[in-house]
């Protein structure tokens, strides 16, 4: 590409190099872009900080690596004998993200196809204020649509004795991270060149081919990227999971049975929980996993989608 | 220049007028819709005085108390010693106790569920870690209409809430675990909404929240007593086993509008709101 340098920037030029630096106002800008980009970083080690201040007498006292991670006996309360296993949790949590982004995934991107290709442009303007609308529930009504309808309704359909459990919250995860697939997705496919479209159908292709063959090795990373997000949303979520998981903590059997997830525990004990106490900071070491598992999550995303550039 | 004066002024002088004590009462979520509708009536009864009422647990409201962060502490159990011990060693003052009301939990299932009433060992025996019943025909051979495989579902609360501790010691006593694996809610309403959905669930609550969607049980005692059905006569008689008091603490002597509040808690119109709300007023003393 040629640029073709205008009169005014030649002069802003020859400006600079009289000057031999920018002006204030420029440096003063530059100089706060950089302290917010920095902020940010600070913010991220100042909570794993305080995380790990808070969780670090459990973490050199109480904790047993083994117990923590291959027990399901969490009973912080118990008047028998206190223990601080995670295994059920950990495997509640990672049940219904896998099982949430199955149904979310598949339908957002399929939604996003759809309005950014498909649709007439009024149907698109519905869609999306349709879909902005989900997004705007508060998670705490999400929980009692799970308890008052979705409830009774698998109860009802695939004959099981509870319907809140791993498959009742998944359903509400989905639809919860569903908004923000969408959006991001169609960012993703709106993104893509007018010029591809044009060529593939000057080529003959069909829509179905144009979205199938062209769009999506094009638009691949950003859907990728709207998909992770999706997963960082339905890990971190925490007051309707712990409403429609049922919170029972065993390793659920099937996706019928009841279950727990590491955000819900932390969520229901974290109040009642005396500030400082043993059970406060084994509360904070699931923080703490919590952390290492997004960062897992983001970081793959991070090499996924850098991966795919090369 | 003197707008900004102004306005200094008019914040001093908006912050001089009003006169009303404040007093902060919290904890147990157990006793927070009670708590709420006295300090409502209050309101007409003192206007000088408001009442600031929040939940969050009886754990939440004493340790509050420890801190000197509240006036009144709410609690569905009576305090314990080293909690006393240690509000008295951070603020240098005893503990004051309060008994204001009686609630009695209630065991409540499905309504088709044909069961009128259970033994406590029949309850530990569902709820209790080692108990062995994990189907309805576990006991006396019960068969539930609508309920898959006649499975139990326990329902049951977040293991620090003063409902959950009290079952607990009402039903195990004090050497006991309830069975890991029953369905832990954040709260009673939950609760009655889970059971009142589901044919094979059986759950616990204070008397206060049951609603005729639900069915609560009898209780007996021992297999041989009469089964008693949790109402107010049952629980100030003291003749319902799950029934318990609770309790308002202060941190020494209450000054004096919280000391006039707590009286008044004990009269006619108060008791009138706390039956209302579904509890059991104070027995006299």
């Amino acid at each position: 590409m040629e640029m073709k340098i205008t009169k005014s920037a030649e002069l802003t030029m020859e400006w600079r190099q009289k000057k031999g630096k920018k002006p204030l106002s420029e440096r003063l800008i530059e100089g706060f872009i950089k302290v917010a980009g920095l902020s940010s970083i600070v913010l991220i080690l100042a909570i794993l900080f305080f995380i790990l201040k808070e969780s670090y007498p459990f973490l050199v006292g109480a904790f047993d690596f083994k117990e923590f991670f291959f027990s399901e006996n969490w009973n912080p309360a118990s008047v028998v004998k206190i223990s601080y296993g995670i295994l059920a949790l950990l495997v509640g949590t990672v049940m219904v993200t896998v099982l949430s982004m199955l149904i979310a995934v598949p339908l957002g991107l399929a939604c996003a196809f759809y309005i950014s290709e498909f649709c007439s442009p009024k149907v698109r303007e519905v869609y999306k204020i349709l879909i902005e609308f989900l997004a705007a529930i508060p998670s705490v009504v999400w929980g009692f649509i799970a308890i008052m309808m979705i409830n009774p309704a698998i109860i009802k359909i695939f004959n099981v004795p509870v319907g809140l459990n791993i498959l009742n919250a998944s359903v509400i995860l989905a639809l919860m991270s569903l908004p923000l697939i969408v959006s991001v997705g169609e960012d993703a496919l709106r993104a893509v060149p007018e010029t591809y479209r044009e060529a593939a159908e000057a080529l003959g292709a069909t829509k179905w081919e144009v979205a199938t063959r062209v769009l999506l090795p094009a638009a691949k990373n950003g859907l990728m990227a709207a998909a992770l997000l999706g997963v960082g949303r339905a890990l971190g979520e925490t007051m309707a999971v712990l409403m429609a998981t049922g919170h029972a903590i065993q390793i659920p059997e099937s996706i019928f049975e009841p279950g727990r997830t590491l955000t819900a525990t932390i969520a229901a004990e974290l109040g009642e929980s005396p500030k400082g106490g043993e059970h406060y900071q084994a509360l904070f070491a699931i923080g703490l996993v919590l952390f290492i598992l997004s960062l897992i999550v983001n970081l793959s995303a991070d090499y996924l989608i850098r991966g795919k550039r090369k | 220049m003197r707008g900004i004066f102004l306005i200094l002024f008019l914040m001093i002088g908006c912050t001089k007028q009003s006169n009303v004590h404040i007093i902060q009462n919290k904890g147990s979520d157990t006793l927070v819709n009670l708590a709420q509708a006295w300090a409502e009536e209050y309101k007409k009864v003192n206007p000088n005085v408001a009442l600031a009422v929040s939940g969050g647990g009886s754990g939440t409201g004493i340790a509050a108390l420890i801190n000197g962060t509240v006036d009144i502490a709410n609690s569905s159990r009576a305090i314990k010693d080293e909690e006393r011990e240690e509000a008295k060693k951070n603020t240098g003052k005893d503990v004051n106790e309060f008994i204001v009301g009686m609630d009695a939990l209630a065991v409540f299932i499905h309504p088709s569920n044909p069961i009128e009433g259970m033994t406590l060992e029949e309850v530990a025996c569902i709820y209790g870690e080692g108990g062995h019943c994990l189907y309805w025909h576990d006991i006396r051979g019960i068969q539930v209409p609508g309920c898959k495989d006649n499975k139990i579902i326990r329902v049951s609360r977040q293991s620090n809430s003063g409902t959950y501790q009290y079952f607990r010691e009402a039903i195990l006593g004090k050497k006991r675990d309830l069975k890991l694996g029953s369905m832990d809610l954040s709260g009673s309403r939950e609760s009655i909404d889970l059971v009142e959905k589901t044919p094979c669930a059986i759950g616990y609550s204070g008397m206060g929240y049951l609603n005729p969607h639900v069915k609560a049980i009898c209780i007996k005692k021992t297999p041989e007593a009469d089964c008693i059905q949790p109402t107010v006569q049952t629980a100030t008689d003291k003749s319902y086993p799950i029934s318990r008091e609770l309790y308002m603490y202060t941190s020494g002597t209450p000054s004096e509008e919280v000391k006039a509040y707590l009286e008044w808690t004990q009269t006619e119109r108060a008791h009138a709101i706390t039956i209302k709300a579904g509890y059991v007023p104070a027995p006299k003393r």
